[in-house]
């Protein structure tokens, strides 16, 4: 094969480009969506489909006495009614914990509560019906009786077993981890400056647009499973579902329609749709949940409570020795199953002082049990804990050094020519381009202006400040993640391109698409790599029926593996297609070429023969084809990174904030990313999805948290009292890019659905932080409220 | 979630409305807009036997002048009144307002009758009724009668209004040319209740501030006129130490309560920030009663 018969391989300073890759195509499903023509779980009606809702826990801990459910089986419509015992029969409980995390434990757990709920909003009766709002008629009239027991919300107690959640472990602590490079008490005692903070991260959780929706239909006559279901992962979900339910592997069937919004919600394994499915077996009819706003609240997984004390030691000329951390988290009442609650943590500790060059690093983490609603991965999975620590810590060293926060990062983020790259606590970095980044924020923002802005601001009693925000960002993650740790999920992802008869191509890959445009990223890889047009491409996604085996969408690797996968099999069906054109037209391979929906001619780029006809001629007239020539129009091609645990990416944010003294709000006034996601394959889909991640991560640094009372009641389980950001509040998100492909693909493409989220907080708190400089204040507490920036104030 | 099951009766007279009313008391509620009662009804705080639907009752919406009086049926949508020039010319005041009434699309269909007679203190209409001395017309079975707003709103949720009576109309005094109006709130994202907002109406001359009314939003139980405040105002020019004592007696005027995200004392600290800027915007302009060209 000559160059130009393969799809070019860029080089450090192209980018890969034969039409479509690297264009910014719209997405052929925005239009479907936006005419309110998707179709959802809660669109789906099937012949005599019942519905489930559930009786939660009231309490954060109570034992379950009784439960008297008499007068809601009488109820109107009601089909079945089922407690823990019941469910339990036919469903498997399961141990949230993975083998390469060191140490974690956690309860076993049931899909409905069997003795005792241990947060408000745990499932504790199921009930069947022939219509929602019969359902919910008789959840009124399920009578229980609690024995109210001591309830865990405070993290500290926790960690001091006052008291034990869960006797049988011994103390609270669910999983911790520690990382010392040696010598940290030494190379702190001796440095010119050590500062010091403690950095606060209020519960939050990803309020999905579409709210959890399952629709389980099981089969008596063929034991079988069909489950349509809003997930992110179908095939980890076939897997649990066929093993929790002893149902064969080949009975079960995931179907993920439209996906109305994911960001890690969809991604666990949630007690209520396992019972939905039990359920399901149990009356012998499709039955569906859906999940309400408000039980959404107190169900739907939490994250990033976190409580993180960091201390920094630093040279007077401002070079940065090393990073001190202690993280506390709690995690709820179990690790969620079955990617555990451990991982955000342990991200914390593998991210944190990560864009720096630094010698030395200790850290100890701890997740602890509470009776709150358990937490795990949401978008950007602890690194806006570890950027926000990391950068909040650098500009306070900056401060105390009296350099300035871009003189200061630039002295030590790592050098753009010190790849490969490896800390001491052994992370490593293929390639990141932290200065060119910077370079190229400073230019977008124009950072110069903005300081003579603030200066001029401040003449008149007007505080505006500049954050910045460095990060890494873990993409692509190889089977490093859970594989090795004994999970069941696939790091690996496949494609399938199919030549129709037609010329059309279909497209069949085991990433899902729940609202971010990777159908439309595959689109355009397996139209440039086959030689098709984009309308020629139909993609399908989320099908464990029909679709090659994969891990789904999660960890910022859809396009990263999904997307070498589809280029990969599109070589290949090329390379099929080349050797049935070099069959009918009788000539020699190595002069075609395909382009333009046909075989051309290499040389005088004339078309021979389009793809249409090739079709037809190998589906219905393979009589015409020569003697022992058979062709093979569909190929299948997988993907897994081997050569790195994860594709690190880079990038940089800022913030530019305005902050009324009198009345503590923050006015966002601009906001700017830069990111290296490597080959940007669609420039529209990642900076939307760059702006979607700032959104995230502006709701967590102003608007979104799930407050508890010391009962353990969640007082904001509703939109009207929990905050997300909204379109008024949001400035104007400048995206940049620099691309440094992966050499560990040929596409090149890194993630970049998360590191909006994971940069925003960090930049808006120091951003908050520099305007009240010459106040001699500084906020540190997640989400920062009016109350707590004039409380920083002095004024209430 | 799902509503309980209810009875629905669409009415087309005040008088069918009160029979239903009258029969069934608090078992049973009417509905206009439905901006708030629909979310309760699907949260199950609210269970009523029989939604009454008076939307369709003829002559309960519109806007008129009569005389000095601008009255305002119940009907009346927030998003009619913010649109209305007759509102714009002797009630600037609640044009001020409106806009910041929720959004549009709750504007659209939520009713000015209704929010005065729900009577959430942190909603804007309550307040702007106390600040302009406006009057509540009431129907009850036993015949219409009117009541002032600044004695209409008792409590929280609770107003002069009996389970058997029907708010029909607002009537309120027009502003006169030389007062001026300054609508403030502030509110975390537009569109959420404030966590504290206050009308501030005023006669400027001279430098001195006259017929001067308070009222604010989201301060206690009920929406508050700041009587203290007002009368420290009231006549004087406001210096920084006139200014300094009507902040202080804020402290006597005001209830304000703790929620989730911002305690009693830092509501108390912003009402006076508001009162600052009220003040300076009104003498910097607000908005004035003008006659239309």
């Amino acid at each position: 094969m000559t160059a130009r018969d393969e799809l070019p391989v860029q080089g450090e300073h192209q980018t890969l480009s034969r039409g479509h890759v690297g264009r910014a195509d719209p997405r052929p499903n925005a239009k479907r969506l936006l005419q309110g023509r998707g179709v959802y779980i809660d669109d789906l009606r099937l012949p005599r489909l019942a519905h489930v809702v559930f009786v939660r826990s009231p309490h954060a801990h109570a034992r379950i006495v009784s439960i008297d459910s008499s007068r809601a089986r009488r109820s109107p419509g009601i089909i079945a009614v089922f407690d823990g015992p019941a469910i339990a029969q036919v469903c498997k409980p399961w141990v949230g914990v993975l083998g390469h995390l060191k140490g974690i434990r956690s309860p076993t757990q049931y899909p409905l509560a069997m003795e005792r709920a241990c947060w408000q909003g745990e499932p504790v009766v199921a009930i069947v019906g022939e219509t929602r709002a019969e359902a919910e008629d008789a959840r009124d009239l399920v009578e229980i009786q609690w024995e109210p027991l001591p309830v865990l919300v405070d993290m500290e107690a926790a960690l001091a077993g006052l008291p034990v959640l869960h006797p049988e472990l011994g103390d609270n602590i669910c999983f911790e981890r520690t990382v010392d490079t040696g010598d940290i008490d030494a190379i702190f005692a001796a440095a010119d400056l050590v500062v010091e903070e403690t950095f606060h991260f209020g519960r939050h959780t990803g309020v999905c647009p579409e709210g959890r929706a399952i629709l389980a239909d099981y089969n008596p006559a063929e034991h079988s499973l069909t489950v349509h279901h809003a997930t992110q992962a179908p095939h980890m979900i076939h897997d649990i579902l066929a093993r929790h339910l002893d149902i064969p592997e080949a009975n079960v069937r995931v179907i993920c329609h439209d996906v109305g919004g994911a960001y890690g919600i969809k991604v666990h394994v949630y007690p209520d749709e396992m019972c939905t499915a039990a359920v399901s077996m149990l009356v012998r009819r499709p039955v569906k949940f859906q999940a309400d706003r408000m039980e959404s609240f107190v169900s739907d997984i939490h994250a990033r409570e976190h409580k993180a004390t960091v201390r920094l030691a630093a040279t007077r000329d401002g070079r940065i020795l090393g990073f001190d951390l202690r993280d506390l988290t709690a995690i709820g009442p179990y690790s969620v199953y079955p990617r555990t609650s451990g991982i955000e943590g342990n991200q914390v500790v593998n991210l944190t002082g990560g864009p720096y060059r630094h010698s030395h690093y200790r850290a100890r983490m701890h997740a602890v049990f509470t009776n709150k609603n358990v937490t795990c991965q949401y978008r950007a999975v602890g690194h806006p804990i570890a950027v926000a620590i990391t950068e909040g810590i650098v500009d306070l060293a900056a401060q105390r050094l009296s350099i300035d926060p871009v003189e200061f990062r630039r002295r030590n983020l790592i050098p753009d020519d010190a790849y490969p790259y490896a800390f001491p606590s052994g992370i490593r970095f293929e390639k990141l381009s932290h200065h060119q980044c910077l370079d190229k924020l400073l230019e977008l923002m124009d950072y110069e202006a903005l300081r003579a802005d603030q200066a001029r601001a401040r003449e008149r009693g007007c505080y505006r400040g500049i954050g910045l925000a460095a990060m890494i960002e873990v993409t692509n993650p190889s089977a490093a993640f859970y594989g090795v740790g004994g999970a069941r999920i696939s790091s690996q992802d496949g494609a399938t391109l199919r030549l129709e008869p037609t010329g059309a191509l279909t497209v069949l890959c085991s990433v899902t698409e729940q609202g971010q445009g990777t159908e439309t990223v595959f689109a355009q890889i397996a139209a440039d790599t086959v030689g098709v047009s984009m309308d020629k491409v139909r993609v399908i996604t989320g099908d464990t029926a029909t679709t090659p085996y994969g891990g789904g969408t999660w960890g910022s690797r859809g396009a990263g593996i999904g997307g070498e996968a589809v280029l990969q099999s599109g070589r290949a069906l090329r390379a099929n297609i080349l050797d049935a054109a070099a069959a009918i037209l009788a000539c020699d391979r190595a002069t075609l070429d395909v382009a333009d929906d046909a075989v051309i001619d290499r040389l005088t780029l004339r078309s021979l023969l389009t793809l249409a006809e090739l079709g037809r001629s190998c589906y219905y007239r393979p009589d015409t084809l020569p003697a022992g020539f058979q062709s093979e129009l569909m190929v299948t091609r997988h993907y897994v990174p081997r050569d790195y645990a994860f594709a690190f990416t880079n990038g940089i944010q800022a913030s530019w904030v305005e902050v009324d003294i009198d009345t503590g709000f923050v006015k966002l006034l601009g906001h700017w990313c830069v990111e290296d996601c490597g080959t940007v394959i669609n420039p529209l889909l990642v900076d939307e999805q760059l702006r979607g991640g700032v959104v995230q991560g502006l709701g967590a640094a102003l608007f979104e948290e799930c407050r508890y009372d010391q009962e353990g009641q969640m007082l904001n389980a509703q939109l009207g009292d929990y905050l997300v950001p909204m379109a008024g509040e949001m400035p104007d998100i400048v995206c940049g890019h620099v691309q440094t492909p992966t050499r560990t693909s040929e596409l090149g493409a890194k993630g970049a659905g998360e590191a909006g989220t994971a940069g925003a907080p960090a930049a808006v708190m120091n951003a908050i932080n520099d305007a009240l400089a010459p106040l001699a204040a500084r906020v540190t507490v997640q989400p920062f409220t009016p109350e707590r920036i004039l409380a920083a104030l002095g004024r209430v | 979630m799902k509503p309980s099951a209810f009875d629905y009766v669409r009415v087309a007279s005040v008088e069918e409305a009160l029979a239903h009313l009258t029969e069934l008391g608090d078992r049973a509620r009417l509905i206009a807009g439905g901006q708030t009662l629909m979310a309760t009804l699907n949260m199950r705080l609210s269970a009523p036997e029989l939604l009454v639907d008076i939307s369709r009752i003829p002559g309960l919406s519109g806007i008129r002048l009569n005389g000095s009086t601008v009255t305002i049926g119940a009907l009346t949508t927030h998003r009619e009144i913010e649109r209305s020039p007759l509102v714009a010319q002797h009630l600037p005041l609640l044009a001020q307002a409106a806009p910041q009434i929720a959004h549009a699309a709750i504007r659209n269909s939520g009713t000015i009758g209704g929010s005065v007679a729900f009577a959430d203190p942190a909603a804007e209409w309550p307040a702007c009724c106390v600040a302009l001395d406006a009057t509540i017309v009431i129907q009850g079975p036993a015949g219409g009668r009117r009541v002032r707003a600044r004695t209409f709103f008792r409590n929280l949720y609770e107003t002069d209004l009996t389970p058997t009576d029907i708010l029909v109309a607002i009537e309120f005094p027009v502003t006169p040319l030389a007062r001026r109006s300054v609508f403030l709130e502030l509110s975390r994202r537009r569109g959420d209740y404030a966590i504290v907002g206050l009308a501030l109406l005023a006669r400027p001359a001279e430098g001195l501030l006259h017929e001067v009314a308070l009222a604010y939003v989201g301060a206690g139980p009920v929406p508050m006129l700041a009587r203290q405040a007002m009368a420290a105002l009231e006549g004087r020019a406001p210096a920084a130490s006139v200014m300094q004592a009507a902040r202080a007696a804020l402290a006597h005027d005001l209830q304000p309560g703790s929620d989730l995200y911002t305690s009693a004392a830092t509501r108390q600290h912003l009402a006076g920030v508001l009162l600052d800027r009220a003040v300076t915007q009104l003498l910097s302009g607000g908005a004035a009663p003008h006659a239309i060209a």
